[in-house]
């Protein structure tokens, strides 16, 4: 278990839509200043999971702590302020309005003027193409630079803990490891990341941890050392080993 | 030549009138998914304030107007719609004809249902001339104010916080809560904004007609919500420009249909409506992104 001080901690977390449970009672720590990584197929319940932590489902049972403070019952809107930041799947940015307008939004909580326009200016460093296209409407980028705009989007709120769900899905390549270079130099300005993806390999290079989700629970958790070379990798992300065989269905 | 630029300045006119409602009405459509009936009771509403109001200095009037009709939306947004925030744009639909319905006939059993004569402002009646052309100051002063609106409104979409919050909730609600923008102030905003907006609405159509009755709100925004319709609901621009192009085009038809043909004005407004929308469903400039919203 990590030494540092536990950020985030999730325990028993129970999601459901109406009679379907997506995650199980799932227990999740992440360590300041770490990248912790979940990756299971589709229909696991990662997004449901990371869902319930920035606030968007009520969890059904289960608590979710932040920074030693529970997040019960606040509303929505009011996660970001606590210093979680969702970059969600499928990136949402707002194609209409001009990628400035959605950096600006990333930073709706903070009321330092000075502060902000100054991170802007870090980030166009940073992301340089999103610099030469501010005045542009988002919904003009390629999918890389919308994911790209979205990351910085989420950076604006200056937040302690990053959670990204599947940043890689529909980029090609060569702009998936762009993406993750990036990752790893926000981990070092000191932002504790949360990482949800579908493509296993692509998370062992860069995360501390790796919890292998399937149907709704972890199946294996680890460093993404001992993951990447457990025998029972393929059995826990394809849930193997709780898949007996249905009755009656 | 002069009877062509007066139906033109009348075209126009009328159409910045309806330009103006169906933006209410988009307003809301745009933050909530819900297509507010019950704005027309702002309109009636603000109306009748001026009558109560009727011998006071006139700035006192407009701001009575206004300032009843801003309440009004706030109270049934808090009332009637802020609980069925979630609800499907069905039952949202329902509930605004329903608050439509209450606060007419509210009106009906207070004030009663006959006309009411109102002479506002009649300094506008007058006709001016301009460039040798004679125009009445009504007209001049509607297309005015619906500039000097239009502006503002723009302006504070564009340039202040509340305004790109507005804009980024409208386009994809849940993401913008996500980014902490509150969901209650915009939608609030909105509600004022819309309340701003028939006020001003108000006000013009008293002058222009003389009169108010409890049923002057609606009738507006039936023709005002297919101009939302046509220019694509959920986008600003769009209702503006349906509102406008509903409006200007029944002055247009009076103007330049055969005498006999005329009473049918209507008829010919909602086959061009039904053109538009069957070659455009989605609207003369459809709102980008539309997205499911909390």
């Amino acid at each position: 278990m990590s030494a540092r001080l536990p950020l985030l901690e999730v325990s028993g977390l129970v999601v459901r839509y109406g009679a379907v449970t997506a995650v199980r009672g799932v227990d999740l720590q992440v360590g300041e200043g770490e990248i912790v990584s979940i990756v299971g197929p589709n229909g696991a319940g990662k997004t449901s999971l990371i869902s319930a932590v920035a606030g968007i489902v009520p969890p059904a049972a289960g608590s979710i702590g932040f920074a030693g403070k529970s997040l019960a019952g606040i509303a929505l809107e009011d996660v970001v302020a606590r210093g979680l930041a969702l970059v969600p799947e499928g990136r949402h940015i707002f194609a209409s309005l001009t990628v400035m307008e959605n950096l600006m939004l990333g930073a709706t909580v903070r009321r330092d003027a000075d502060g902000v326009r100054a991170d802007i200016d870090r980030l166009f460093a940073m992301f340089p193409i999103l610099g030469e296209r501010r005045r542009q409407p988002a919904g003009q980028l390629s999918g890389g630079e919308q994911q790209q705009l979205a990351i910085a989007r989420a950076l604006l709120s200056r937040p302690r803990l990053l959670m990204l769900d599947e940043p890689s899905l529909g980029l090609a390549p060569t702009v998936v490891a762009q993406v993750y270079a990036l990752l790893k130099s926000v981990r070092e300005q000191g932002v504790t990341i949360l990482l949800i993806e579908q493509n296993a390999e692509r998370v062992f290079g860069l995360s501390d941890h790796v919890h292998v989700m399937s149907g709704g629970e972890f199946g294996l958790s680890g460093s993404a050392a001992e993951i990447k070379n457990d025998l029972r990798f393929d059995a826990a992300y394809f849930g193997v080993h709780m898949r007996q065989p249905a009755s009656g269905q | 030549m002069e009877r062509l630029v007066q139906t033109l300045v009348d075209a126009v006119s009328v159409g910045s009138l309806y330009a103006l409602t169906a933006l209410g009405i988009g307003l809301i459509f745009g933050v909530m998914r819900l297509i507010n009936f019950a704005h027309g009771e702002l309109i009636t509403f603000a109306a009748y304030t001026l009558l109560a109001l009727f011998g006071l200095p006139v700035p006192l009037m407009l701001f009575g107007a206004i300032a009843v009709a801003v309440a009004l939306a706030l109270v049934t947004e808090r009332a009637a719609f802020r609980p069925l925030r979630n609800a499907d744009p069905t039952t949202l639909l329902i509930s605004s004809f329903a608050v439509s319905f209450f606060l007419q006939k509210l009106l009906i059993l207070v004030v009663g249902s006959r006309l009411k004569g109102l002479d506002f402002l009649p300094a506008l009646g007058r006709q001016i001339e301009l460039l040798g052309i004679r125009l009445q100051l009504l007209q001049i002063a509607t297309i005015l104010v619906s500039a000097i609106l239009l502006v503002a409104l723009t302006w504070f979409l564009r340039a202040t916080r509340l305004g790109l919050q507005m804009r980024a909730a409208a386009e994809d609600f849940r993401m913008a809560r996500v980014l902490g923008v509150r969901a209650n102030r915009v939608i609030a905003m909105a509600f004022a904004l819309s309340g701003i907006l028939a006020a001003a609405v108000s006000c013009l159509i008293v002058v222009q007609t003389g009169v108010v009755q409890p049923r002057m709100g609606l009738q507006l925004v039936v023709i005002a919500f297919v101009g939302t319709v046509i220019g694509g609901l959920g986008s600003l621009t769009g209702a503006a420009l349906g509102g406008f192009l509903v409006g200007a085009t029944s002055i247009l038809l009076q103007a330049l249909l055969p005498p006999d043909l005329r009473v049918f004005r209507e008829a010919f407004v909602f086959v061009a409506v039904a053109l538009v929308l069957l070659f455009r469903p989605q609207g003369l400039i459809p709102a980008r992104g539309l997205k499911e919203r909390i």
